[in-house]
């Protein structure tokens, strides 16, 4: 009973990590249906710029701060450098752009900084905390707080705010939205600025826990991407919801199967989820009518 | 109150437009009416900036607005309801609504929401509903009460009459001469030529890219040319 305990407190915790970067995915997905393939990249420098601010004497918290703000205005740049450019071309296209961002913002890091893997103290200690005989590290509760707290925010802001509700409409419909006042290039910085910036918390949240160096993110956007496909892209629950699933069928694979059989079982079982709901857990079936 | 002169406008190398004069006064219902791909609904995505403009300029309320960027017009009053209706389809008709006074936060817009259910009060029933799942008429209504929400003072209304049976049409139709009672002055492009003359002031007949004939609706309905061209009578 206490190993089962055990592999769900982890799993719930590798989850909560998963669902931050499947989170991330939701605000440029829901502006303008492109996937961020860079979003792993806005991980590893939040964590990366916190750790090298931490270490040039800097308070962690205010360190956290700028690691947020920066990676913010770097996921602005990236909009206006490499997506407004290219505005019109086809959605594959601006992806595969993400993906050539993803490489550049590796490279360059690499450059600035260095190829060590980092980290730096978690936020309340390292003493476990025991639950029914399993351990859980306090800073996994941070970990799982901020994946709340992150989905608790977006979904109030999709849904109650009339900001929200311009984002989803300017995916849905440029022309229209830009007809009833948005400003759709603002949209589009906005909601860079959102994800990065989520993506930067979830790198400051996690590196104590994961450790971090310039190439964390391809497995990270890998893994939140496919806890954004099983939950349903674009939606927050969906986020939440398949990267906690993804990260207790990891860990329940790991510990009653192999451990080298984890990314797998996972994987079987989005495929299998998406053979029988191609939209995802929380996906909206599209209802056009002509 | 707009004014559009020696207006040009062209997709990639093909010029579109050829120079367009245009006036509507306060309180004109106007309509500009020609046969498919005579450029009249490349002149509409002019006047409200979501298409380039190659020369002339667009007058409004007195500001040349020629550069003024799409989304800012309507703050100065400039209203489009779009060709093929454009309404937000996956939100729902109230989403969709609350969109159109996307400019406006203060307790007008919830009456004007009550007035717009009142205009078509088959939004109302369907208000929770997403707008992807509404009939072709259904979606023309939400379109043009969309755009009234962002208080015109002036509309531009693309083809409202498209693919749409013969009862709406006539519907469509009253509506958009109900517009006057609400100081909400119009101009209206449509291929259902006599139709929009019926209930139009003035009408231009546009041909490939040029205003071929100008004049009081009622004279250019009963004008022998355009009822062989354009009404099949």
């Amino acid at each position: 009973m206490p190993e089962l305990m055990q592999f769900l407190l982890s799993g719930v915790t590798v989850g909560a990590v998963y669902a931050l970067v499947a989170l991330g995915f939701t605000i440029i997905y829901n502006a303008s249906d492109v996937v961020n393939f860079a979003q792993g990249e806005f991980v590893m420098l939040g964590g990366m710029i916190t750790v090298f601010a931490f270490k040039a004497g800097l308070p962690l918290p205010l360190a956290a701060l700028i690691a947020v703000a920066v990676t913010a205005a770097i996921g602005v740049a990236l909009n206006k450098l490499a997506i407004e450019p290219a505005r019109g071309a086809p959605v594959v296209s601006l992806i595969i752009i993400t993906i050539g961002a993803s490489i550049f913002i590796r490279g360059v890091t690499q450059l600035v900084f260095d190829k060590q893997l980092h980290r730096f103290p978690a936020f309340s200690g390292d003493d476990p905390i025991r639950v029914l005989g399993a351990t859980i590290l306090p800073q996994s509760l941070w970990v799982i707080a901020g994946a709340l707290a992150v989905f608790v925010g977006l979904w109030l802001f999709f849904t109650r705010t009339l900001m929200g509700k311009a984002i989803l409409a300017t995916s849905n419909n440029r022309l229209a939205a830009q007809l009833v006042g948005i400003n759709t290039a603002w949209v589009m910085t906005l909601s860079f600025a959102m994800s990065a910036g989520i993506g930067a918390l979830a790198g400051v949240l996690v590196t104590p826990i994961t450790l971090v160096s310039y190439d964390v993110g391809i497995a990270l956007a890998l893994k939140g991407f496919a806890a954004a496909m099983l939950g349903g892209m674009g939606n927050p629950k969906g986020a939440l919801v398949g990267g906690i699933l993804l990260g207790l069928l990891e860990a329940l694979t790991a510990g009653y199967i192999s451990s080298q059989y984890k990314d797998a079982a996972a994987f079987i079982v989005i495929l299998a989820v998406l053979f029988a709901m191609p939209q995802g857990l929380f996906g909206k079936k599209s209802t056009d009518r002509v | 109150m707009l004014t559009v002169e020696g207006l040009r406008s062209r997709y990639g190398r093909i010029e579109v437009l050829h120079g367009i004069d245009l006036a509507v006064n306060s309180g004109e219902i106007v309509t500009v009416v020609g046969a498919n791909g005579a450029g009249k609904t490349t002149l509409l995505r002019c006047i409200s900036g979501v298409q380039p403009v190659t020369g002339g300029a667009i007058t409004f309320r007195g500001d040349v607005i020629t550069t003024v960027p799409g989304f800012k017009r309507l703050r100065r009053g400039l209203a489009q309801s779009p060709e093929g209706r454009q309404i937000f389809t996956n939100l729902t008709v109230e989403e969709n609504l609350r969109l159109g006074a996307f400019l406006f936060s203060d307790d007008r817009v919830d009456r004007d929401m009550e007035d717009a259910f009142q205009m078509f009060p088959i939004l109302k029933q369907k208000r929770n509903q997403a707008a992807g799942g509404l009939s072709g008429g259904q979606q023309q209504m939400l379109a043009i009460a969309r755009a009234l929400m962002g208080r015109p003072s002036c509309l531009l209304l693309d083809e409202p009459s498209m693919g749409l049976a013969p009862i709406l049409v006539q519907q469509i139709f009253d509506v958009v001469s109900g517009l006057k009672k609400l100081d909400v002055t119009v101009l209206l492009v449509e291929q259902n030529a006599f139709g929009a003359l019926k209930i139009a002031d003035r009408g231009y007949v546009m041909e490939t890219g040029r205003i071929s004939m100008e004049g009081p609706a009622a004279e250019l309905i009963a004008d022998p040319r355009i009822r062989e061209a354009y009404l099949g009578i």
